[in-house]
């Protein structure tokens, strides 16, 4: 147990002595969100509507809160992908260490990660008009369920990078753009035609992000579906699933010999 | 080190059809065979890496499907990739390994300094490993896997795409390790690598053992060392082989007969005079130690693949 700690650890300082010394990965992340605050916020922001009313800039940031994050497990599926196929993994395997110290670091190092991003994603919206209403606490809770969810999404990337080859990896966008659109990030379901608004409603990025705002206080809140008015409860539900099914299909996985 | 009717199947396609090995404590064997004849899967079971479908192992006295943490706490591996981490310095990385090993801080770098001065990479410790060539990257590698002083160590392909500068290097490093005592399954495409490196050849071809044998053993099954005359013209060549003797291989295309002698100066004296005394002006006469390249076209019936090195 001790050394699942260690190993977690070393693990996780690998990743962070990456970002630290190539900063330039880090820096390309970030700057995606913070273009596209500044386009869809002060580009698009005065021909956009928010449903039931409000200020677009309040609205989306929560919504680009939650793309960082689903954006997130391309960086997870990249790494876990990349030390499968250069034999790290292998040596991992073959060597004493615990287990599941190699997912375990895999974890802290994105979460280490996404909290910066969200940090510095934070910040700049405060200088060009979002802020939060319901106090620091609330607002605290709200980051916290987006970790929530980025600590589910671990686990999926893990899968899904044990299960594909670093170039397969790299098109992982290409599915994660929609699945962040197709979402209440940027625009309010209700303003949606009729099946697309059940799957963004339904989006478990939706629920995080509308409990989000209703913690942050912003607006574009409720809705007539279920999933609309239990966002709270489905913003801890969705990421329980989550890590319900590919908690164990990772460990499997991972102790697929025959991979 | 041994293995009885190994059997590992991919997608109904035997990648390992009933493999057998014995490596005795503390020698070499080299595992020949030219891509896709199952070293790597052999390797990679004998690792604990890869379930078996059929066959039992041992590796260092422990059964590698019942006592797999056993086996892992006795052995290294260095794959087919290197697993060094460029963006550490080769200290670095040496620390990682030493902590990933559970030992403590001090003692992981204490051993690291140690393994860098043995593997001759001291005065690069603190750079970045990308900004090393392909043959420190390997030492590294090596070295990586020396941390817990393995008693049984697995390379895969160790120098595959290093120039022959590199190569030597990291053969040096091999016989140094050898030389300590350890274990080692060495796979390689190069017959000269297995030559060099292995007191014992397994010569692999989709998944069997074709042959097996020490290097000399396996040159002596196409007749130890052979005679080979090329003459000027394809006249002269009847007269060359009826010098050489009844079994001789001509080849009309390069002008060349040949035949497996025993006694070597002596017969190369008798051929150049005889040859003389027929007014026969050879173009060269050499003896000729047969390549593993020649013993590998005897025993499997095709080529060895042998790529062209970087
Ligand atoms: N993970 C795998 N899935 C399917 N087939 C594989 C896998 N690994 C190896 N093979 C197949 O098994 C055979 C032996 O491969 P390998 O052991 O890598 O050979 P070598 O290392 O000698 O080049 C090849 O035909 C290869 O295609
Ligand atoms: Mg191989």
């Amino acid at each position: 147990m001790r050394y699942a700690a260690i190993d977690s650890w070393i693990v996780a300082k690998r990743d962070l002595i990456h970002w630290v010394r190539e900063p330039v990965r880090v820096f390309a992340n970030l700057a995606y969100p913070i273009i596209s605050v500044l386009i869809f916020g002060l580009v698009f922001g005065s021909a956009m509507n928010v449903f039931g009313g409000g200020d677009y800039i309040e609205f989306l940031l929560p919504g680009m809160f939650g793309q960082t994050i689903a954006f997130g497990i391309a960086s997870t599926i990249m790494m876990v992908s990349m030390d499968a196929d250069r034999g790290v993994t292998d040596r991992f395997r073959a060597s004493p260490m615990s287990q599941t110290g190699v997912v375990a670091g895999r974890s802290i190092a994105d979460l280490v990660n996404s909290s910066l991003e969200l940090l510095v994603l934070a910040l700049c919206g405060l200088v060009i008009g979002w802020s939060f209403h319901d106090g620091l606490l609330n607002a605290l809770l709200a980051f916290a369920l987006f970790l929530w969810l980025r600590f589910a999404l671990v686990w999926v990337g893990i899968y899904l990078g044990l299960l594909v080859k670093p170039e397969a990896a790299q098109a992982s966008w290409m599915f994660l753009f929609p699945l962040t659109m197709f979402a209440n990030t940027f625009v309010s379901p209700e303003l949606m035609p009729g099946w697309l608004r059940v799957v963004a409603e339904w989006n478990p990025l939706s629920s995080t992000v509308a409990a989000a705002r209703e913690l942050f206080g912003n607006p574009g809140v409720g809705g007539d579906s279920w999933a609309a008015q239990n966002s709270l409860l489905l913003a801890v539900l969705w990421p329980a699933v989550f890590v319900a099914i590919f908690w164990p299909l990772s460990v499997l996985k991972y102790r697929d010999l025959s991979r | 080190m041994l293995a009885e009717g190994l059997r590992k199947m991919f997608d109904k396609k035997a990648a390992l059809d009933g493999f057998d090995l014995a490596v005795p404590a503390g020698t070499v064997c080299g595992l020949l065979g030219p891509n896709g004849a199952g070293k790597t899967t052999a390797v990679r079971i004998l690792a604990t890496l890869l379930r078996l479908d059929g066959g039992r192992a041992e590796v260092a006295g422990h059964d590698v499907a019942r006592e797999a943490p056993a086996v892992r706490r006795q052995v290294a591996l260095n794959g087919q990739q290197s697993t060094v981490d460029g963006v550490l310095t080769g200290r670095e990385n040496l620390v990682m390994w030493g902590r990933l090993y559970h030992l403590s801080k001090r003692q992981a770098e204490v051993r690291a300094d140690e393994l860098l001065e043995q593997f001759g990479l001291t005065d690069a410790a603190g750079k970045r490993a990308k900004l090393y060539s392909g043959g420190m990257r390997r030492r590294l590698d090596l070295a990586s896997s020396f941390i817990m002083r393995p008693s049984v160590l697995f390379l895969d392909e160790p120098t595959t795409g290093l120039d022959p500068r590199n190569r030597g290097e990291v053969w040096r490093e091999v016989k140094r390790v050898v030389a300590e005592g350890t274990t080692v399954l060495l796979t390689t495409q190069y017959l000269d690598e297995a030559d060099q490196l292995a007191d014992q050849i397994v010569v692999m071809d989709t998944g069997r053992v074709a042959a097996q044998g020490t290097p000399d053993q396996l040159k002596s099954k196409l007749g130890g060392d052979r005679i080979e005359v090329v003459v000027r013209d394809a006249d002269e060549l009847p007269v060359a082989a009826e010098v050489l003797g009844p079994d001789a291989e001509v080849d009309p295309d390069t002008f060349r007969v040949s035949v497996a002698v025993a006694d070597r100066v002596a017969a190369l004296t008798r051929v150049t005079s005889a040859l003389a005394a027929r007014g026969v002006e050879a173009e060269d006469i050499a003896l000729r130690r047969p390549t593993l390249d020649d013993v590998f076209l005897a025993i499997t019936g095709h080529k060895a693949v042998s790529e062209v090195r970087a």
